[in-house]
């Protein structure tokens, strides 16, 4: 009786083209099991994808990682990208761009860069990126992009040992030319999880930086923008996850699964295609995992009668499963899940008085040492 | 800091990371921005289309005031409101 819900068309697609990275960021948001080189995409098929999101009515594609810039056919793939008309944004951690490899990503079309930041000084920036020198390059590289007049993001996670200059941050930003900024406090899945007695902030901590970053906006408002995603454990009601699960966006990973968000991997049960059996279109309508949690029909009590369930979504199903441990409940954000006092009350638990050291993002040795 | 000022004289453009698109699989005209995609109505598509860098706002006014046998006041509050918004996300250089 009830015509299937039409699908919206993907408008950005995340192409995480490897997971070889330089730096080791203890919140990385790709998973513990990082893809080997061996495993990545080759570059025909890269170009394939590209055409098909077009196609399918993908307007941007964020060039990311791991560290794109790893991959040496990076201009090539602008270059497809940026001839279909494609929206390109580089998100690099700029470790591994040289001025020639800029030259040539810029020569290519490409439209945007992320660069991301540890801190707003060296030596804090380096510990957190397990990478010395790391700061320095990335002033160098924003000079080129403001060289040329390209748009910069920059964006930075705020943990336990930036937080205190998460303003600083946001003033950093504007003195490296960026036209917006990103300030992201961590979330807790995969490495973040692992990582989160070393990660997780004080409640005075958080609340002081959320405070600071909300009164640059009117100081810099024509200057940049801030783009502040905050932790919602204060929230009444959860956050609208990847603006609903299916809806607007997908990731491929560097061995071709094609996820509906970062995390998604971490739900039991859900069977992910991939490009090498089946194009993007395809996937994004009639895989099994986009049409898990797609629309409003998955739902259960109190999301299946809540006027707000096209607003939020019923908030993220990672989430909820982290803290609930079921995928399909309501995101125990949510003031009406039953878990919600409970949830609150382990999500702002204070951290231990010392941290423990990073636990940072590496690759497994390919052979476990006996 | 205020908002940016937009000068009669000034000659506002789209700065390098921003285009007007129309999009054929969904049949409407999209503003791309760094992590952003707007929708364009037909109001804003006619005046970003006039905005190279080389006309002025005064002349942008007169331009569309005169293809839609509009106020002139009026066009200009409108136009000057749509740009200084656009300016303010930077998306548009004053």
């Amino acid at each position: 009786m009830n015509a299937p819900p039409t699908i919206p068309a993907p408008a950005g697609m995340l192409a995480e083209l490897t997971h070889r990275c330089p730096l080791g960021c203890p919140y990385c948001s790709n998973p513990l099991e990082l893809e080997r080189a061996s495993e990545e995409l080759d570059t025909q098929t890269w170009k394939r994808l590209f055409s098909e999101a077009a196609e399918a009515g993908v307007l941007q594609v964020h060039l990311s990682g791991g560290e794109p810039c790893s991959r040496r056919d990076i201009v090539e793939l602008t270059e497809h990208c940026a001839k279909l008309g494609l929206y390109t944004n580089l998100i690099t951690s700029g470790v591994g761009l040289t001025r020639a490899l800029f030259d040539a990503l810029a020569a290519a079309g490409l439209d945007h860069i992320q660069l991301s930041i540890q801190d707003a000084e060296a030596e804090s920036a380096d510990r957190i990126a397990g990478y010395d020198g790391a700061f320095a390059k990335k002033i160098e590289i924003a000079k080129w992009i403001g060289e040329i007049g390209m748009p910069l993001t920059v964006n930075a996670v705020i943990h336990r040992a930036n937080a205190a200059r998460a303003g600083a941050m946001v003033v950093f930003a504007v003195k490296l030319g960026a036209r917006r900024v990103e300030i992201a406090h961590t979330q807790y899945y995969g490495w973040g999880l692992r990582n989160r007695d070393a990660l997780m902030p004080t409640r005075a901590q958080i609340e002081a930086a959320v405070a600071e970053v909300e009164s640059l906006r009117e100081t810099y408002k024509g200057v940049i923008v801030i783009d502040h995603v905050v932790p919602d454990y204060h929230a009444r009601y959860p956050k609208p996850c990847m603006n609903g699960w299916g809806r607007r966006t997908f990731n491929v990973t560097p061995s071709g699964k094609v996820l509906p968000c970062h995390a998604a991997e971490t739900i039991p049960g859900l069977d992910f295609w991939s490009v090498k059996d089946h194009t993007l279109g395809d996937i994004w309508r009639d895989s099994p995992a986009f049409n898990a949690f797609r629309g409003v029909a998955w739902m259960k009590e109190p999301c299946a009668t809540c006027p707000r369930k096209e607003i939020d979504f019923g908030g993220c199903r990672c989430q909820a499963l982290a803290l609930t441990g079921d995928a399909r409940a309501t995101d125990p954000i949510c003031y009406l899940s039953p878990h919600h006092a409970e949830v609150v009350a382990i999500a702002t638990a204070e951290p231990p008085a010392e941290a423990p050291h990073y636990l940072y993002r590496r690759m497994k040795p390919l052979k476990a040492p006996v | 800091m205020s908002e940016p000022f937009l000068a009669n004289d000034s000659r506002p453009r789209l700065p390098r990371g921003v285009r007007l698109k129309h999009d054929e699989v969904r049949g409407e005209w999209l503003l791309l921005a760094p992590e952003r995609v707007v929708k364009a109505n037909p109001i804003a598509v006619a005046v970003l289309q006039r905005c190279d860098g080389i006309a002025t706002f005064d002349e942008i006014v007169d331009a569309l005031s005169a293809e839609y046998s509009a106020e002139r006041a009026r066009v200009a509050t409108d136009v000057r409101a749509l740009l200084t918004e656009l300016a303010t996300k930077r998306m548009v250089d004053l």
